[in-house]
């Protein structure tokens, strides 16, 4: 057993040499401010895709049009065939209001992390592969490790691994910009100024569509996320992502 | 200790109420460039705020995008929720020949005119889509009179700032502002895929308003009312849409 790479002395060390908070103050914010807009988006989205629940691709799409892929579920819209005898009340006010001042903060939370994150050199220092971890065969064996559910080396309490690193990095820089965009290209008057944002797409439903697959997407990484911090210790990595205080690592019983 | 927590409250009530002068600095400037929408108040207002101040600082000119007539949705979707009134079933028995609309408010020539009168401006023709909040849209060819030739007739005052309209349907009206109601694409649309409107999609007459939702673009319009302040229509929120909970300005 790796118990040595795991014991309380060695992430005091670590603790001592960085002699800095597990994650800066900028992070912790921004992270539980994005993840407070996450929720509020989620919600409020899926309050709106009830009013609709088909989804289409290209330009038009209606009720009647064939769906791409539909939800067999009630409808907040009489005007929907569900089959279903009923209609369900109607949420969108509250829900775009909602889902549109969020991604407000969102937009705008994400900006300052992405600024700071470059400026203070926060993604190449935590976020970007060490060098000698950008080959396949690094990110083979660290998969295997994370897929064999392997204990954590000490220092991972302290950094992110290869496979966190990649996936941090699509989710920030691909999936959100992605969920912006495809967000972005469902605002009328703003396609009236910047038109390639939806015809890159193929299109208004394309755009709401991708937007939909791309919340599948992101809700799946949180699953994990949540998953894995349940998996790493979820008092201590929580605490760490509120106070950013070091965790105080137990050996392995 | 206690002297760096109370400068760092010190700082931070400072910072605090810069904050707040500052919010408050720029809700006066964007009102006087007209960035500031009728709904700009409750717990929402501002993110309502920030999108309309966005989108009015880079839409100002910009068209709403016109498609192929290949790609003009056959058949289009009505969405009728109401069925009509006895009201619009009388005028649509007579053949729409008694629908009257009237321009009024901040106007120098208030007009009422027929179906005939709004015939007589130059016509517009344009394929746009029409896109339902609830996610599903479109593509039509519209055809009717530019709202602002309608309005520059009647003579608008230098004051005005928002057009509202009504439909004949009770509690059915809307409003936009300038920007939107000069924009060349913003119709009085009384045709649709080289036939009248029918009924069903807002005929014999329905404000197009492509760069917005398809809640602004009502149907059955009978009364246009040029203002400066939205405060004496309904609550003063702007429109219908407010009072039920959606957003007055629905370019999201």
């Amino acid at each position: 057993m790796a118990g040595t790479a795991w014991s309380l002395d060695q992430s005091t060390v670590v603790a001592a040499a960085e002699g800095a908070p597990r994650h800066a103050a900028l992070v912790r914010v921004t992270h539980w401010l994005t993840a407070l807009c996450f929720l509020a988006l989620l919600v409020s989205g899926l309050e709106i895709v009830v009013s609709h629940p088909r989804f289409y691709w290209g330009e038009s799409g209606n009720v009647l049009t064939p769906a791409l892929f539909s939800f067999p579920i009630p409808s907040s819209r009489a005007t929907v065939p569900t089959g279903y005898g009923y209609v369900l009340p109607d949420q969108n006010g509250w829900s775009r209001a909602l889902h549109f001042q969020s991604a407000w903060v969102l937009v705008l939370t994400g900006a300052l992390y992405v600024i700071w994150g470059v400026v203070s050199g926060h993604f190449r220092k935590h976020l970007l592969p060490d060098a000698s971890d950008r080959s396949l065969r690094a990110f083979s064996l660290a998969l295997g490790r994370h897929l064999r559910f392997a204990r954590p080396a000490a220092a991972d309490a302290w950094s992110y691994n290869l496979v966190q690193r990649l996936t941090y990095i699509l989710v920030i820089f691909v999936l959100f910009p992605l969920v912006i965009w495809t967000g972005l290209a469902m605002s009328p008057a703003f396609v009236s100024a910047v038109p390639s944002t939806v015809t890159w797409l193929g299109g208004r439903q394309s755009a709401r569509t991708l937007h939909f697959l791309l919340t599948v997407s992101l809700v799946a990484f949180l699953l994990v996320h949540v998953a894995m911090v349940w998996l790493a210790g979820f008092g201590t990595r929580v605490m760490a992502m509120i106070t950013g205080a070091p965790a105080p690592t137990r050996g392995p019983e | 200790m206690s002297a760096i927590s109370r400068r760092k409250m010190i700082t931070r009530g400072l910072a605090a109420a810069a904050g707040l002068s500052g919010l408050a600095a720029a809700g006066r400037i964007a009102d006087r460039y007209g960035l500031l929408p009728p709904d700009h108040g409750g717990i929402y207002g501002p993110g309502e705020t920030l999108t309309y101040a966005a989108q009015r600082l880079i839409t100002r000119h910009s068209l709403a995008r016109e498609f192929d007539r290949s790609q003009i949705s056959n058949p289009p979707f009505a969405n009728e929720i109401a069925p009509p009134s006895d009201l619009f079933k009388r005028l649509q028995a007579g053949g729409f020949k008694d629908w009257r609309l009237s321009v009024e408010g901040l106007v120098s020539q208030p007009a009422s005119l027929s179906l005939d009168d709004v015939r007589r401006f130059p016509v517009r023709r344009q394929i746009t889509e029409i896109a339902c909040e609830e996610g599903w849209s479109y593509v039509a060819e519209w055809a009717g009179a530019p709202l602002a030739d309608v309005l520059h007739a009647a003579g608008i005052l230098p004051q005005a700032r928002y057009v509202v309209y009504f439909s004949i349907e009770k509690g059915w009206w809307e409003s936009i502002d300038m920007a939107d109601a000069l924009h060349p694409q913003t119709l009085l649309a009384y045709a649709m895929n080289d036939g009248d409107l029918p009924p069903a999609f807002g005929g014999p007459l329905r404000l197009r308003v492509p760069r917005q939702l398809g809640y602004k673009s009502v149907k059955f319009i009978n009364r246009l009312a040029v203002t400066d302040s939205l405060k004496q229509f309904g609550k003063g929120l702007g429109s219908a849409s407010p009072e039920g909970g959606y957003a007055w300005y629905a370019g999201i």
